[in-house]
């Protein structure tokens, strides 16, 4: 098998990527951990209002250290900061702007995504205590569902699947994945490959890939600074 | 008209063995720690509580979880950064789970409070989560048909109460709660401060009194993420 080790981009390339699409006037919910890294690479000039499930709209980065409000976190659990024009809500408004249509992108982690927009990202299913979270509802709603994810997993199985293996979260859900050697649409064909990065083959990253990698007109280079 | 209540154990007197709780609150943002805690005083058992989450630390509903108070959680995700309590009686079978995806969660305690006994939702269809669930389909779409939760009693944390229940929240700490006070037969608030009738614009009211059956002072509350940091345990 390939190795990509020295190729991969890191996750904060993966996420600096999937910020280059975040589009002005926008209402984005960034899942929590890893999506979360997003907002630090939001475009300058460009205005993007973020949701977090538990009732804020609008909110800035992370206090200082000492200077946490814990009245004020986001959906992980992390303090966050007031910026002009937040908005406080609650939970049943908050879910209603997520199930409703309202948010524009959900930009989501995964275990597994299938070439028909299927995603789990909840559960191994290897037992101990279920928790769901908001997952299965922020997979509904928002105009563009899209997952940021290593190509493979920790073993170099693939993570873009014909069909996921593991519980699942919801059902052809994900329009597009940011993956840490390329980056695919999900449409009625399947995956479809917009950029790779340049020092693989379109034959490797096929071989990496559970499904098959359909191309439209040109791949672009999948190219990202040292960030 | 005064629901104003002259101590925190009057608030929960209200709670006996084997009723259904809902507790505001997601994690510590919101969780009205001294009502719980005049709670664990009382010690109530065979308790159905329903929160977002199961309880962090050892404190809040993590000591009611170590107290041995709690029958059946009810929430959407039963992990926090310190989930012993909880885990620890789950794995050995003392204590039930019923996880709900959050918006769900959050939809039927609203239902509960607004007469709607059931609604459809997409949140889970196709999961393990809405296995044995009714499902419908609308405009091409597959929905899971979802029932009210209701309460016997709501314990919740307001910023200012009026003496009739009108009550205003603090920035995240809202969530959960203006949702359980509709859908709980009593609620029960503590507030960091309480002010007179019309010192809330109501223009400003988020939850109207009609909701509240009785509210106690707290000032200066304490928060769960702090409590935990400083290892704190009740009782």
């Amino acid at each position: 098998m390939i190795d990509i080790t020295d190729i991969k981009l890191s996750n904060a390339q993966i996420a600096w990527r999937a910020a280059q699409d975040l589009q002005d006037g926008s209402y984005v919910n960034l899942g929590i951990g890893f999506p979360e890294m997003v907002a630090q690479f939001q475009p300058e000039g460009r205005t993007v209002t973020y949701h977090t499930e538990n009732g804020v709209l609008g909110f800035g980065e992370a206090p200082p250290k000492g200077e946490e409000d814990w009245d004020l976190i986001n959906a992980g659990k992390k303090a966050v900061t007031l910026k002009p024009g937040t908005a406080f809500f609650h939970h049943a408004d908050s879910f209603a702007m997520v199930r409703g249509g309202h948010l524009d992108l959900a930009i989501l982690g995964t275990y597994q995504v299938a070439q028909n927009g299927d995603i789990a990202n909840w559960s191994t299913g290897k037992g101990g205590v279920p928790a769901v979270g908001g997952a299965m509802d922020l997979v509904h709603g928002a105009k563009q569902i899209a997952v940021i994810t290593d190509h493979v997993t920790k073993k170099g199985d693939p993570k873009l699947v014909e069909t996921c293996t593991m519980p699942l979260t919801g059902l052809g859900c994900v329009t597009r994945v940011y993956s840490s050697l390329a980056v695919v649409d999900v449409t009625e064909k399947g995956f479809v490959l917009r950029d790779k990065v340049a020092a693989i083959s379109l034959e490797d990253l096929q071989a990496l890939t559970g499904a098959e990698l359909h191309i439209e007109g040109d791949v672009a280079d999948l190219a990202c600074p040292d960030v | 008209m005064d629901k104003s209540l002259s101590s925190l154990s009057d608030a929960v007197s209200h709670v006996r063995d084997g009723m259904t709780i809902m507790i505001g609150g997601f994690g510590g943002s919101g969780a009205p720690i001294e009502l719980i805690h005049a709670l664990i005083d009382q010690r109530p058992r065979g308790l159905t509580v329903i929160n977002n989450n199961a309880g962090n630390g050892h404190v809040g509903i993590a000591a009611m979880i170590e107290q041995d108070m709690v029958q059946k959680m009810i929430c959407s995700f039963p992990r926090s950064s310190d989930p012993r309590a909880f885990t620890e009686r789950y794995l050995a079978g003392k204590i039930e789970l019923e996880v709900v995806p959050q918006g769900t969660l959050a939809e039927r305690v609203r239902a509960g409070g607004a007469g709607i006994p059931a609604f459809f939702t997409p949140a889970s269809f196709g999961t393990d989560l809405a296995e044995g669930k009714p499902k419908e389909e609308f405009d091409g779409k597959m929905y899971v048909r979802e029932n009210w939760l209701k309460a016997d009693v709501a314990l919740i944390k307001g910023e200012l109460g009026d003496p009739h229940g009108n009550l205003t929240y603090r920035m995240a700490a809202r969530n959960f709660s203006p949702l359980m006070a509709m859908a709980a037969e009593k609620t029960f608030a503590q507030v960091s401060k309480r002010v007179e009738l019309g010192d809330i614009n109501p223009e400003h009211v988020v939850t109207p009194g009609i909701f509240v059956d009785g509210l106690v002072t707290v000032a200066d509350p304490q928060q769960e993420e702090a409590l935990i940091q400083a290892g704190a345990r009740y009782p």
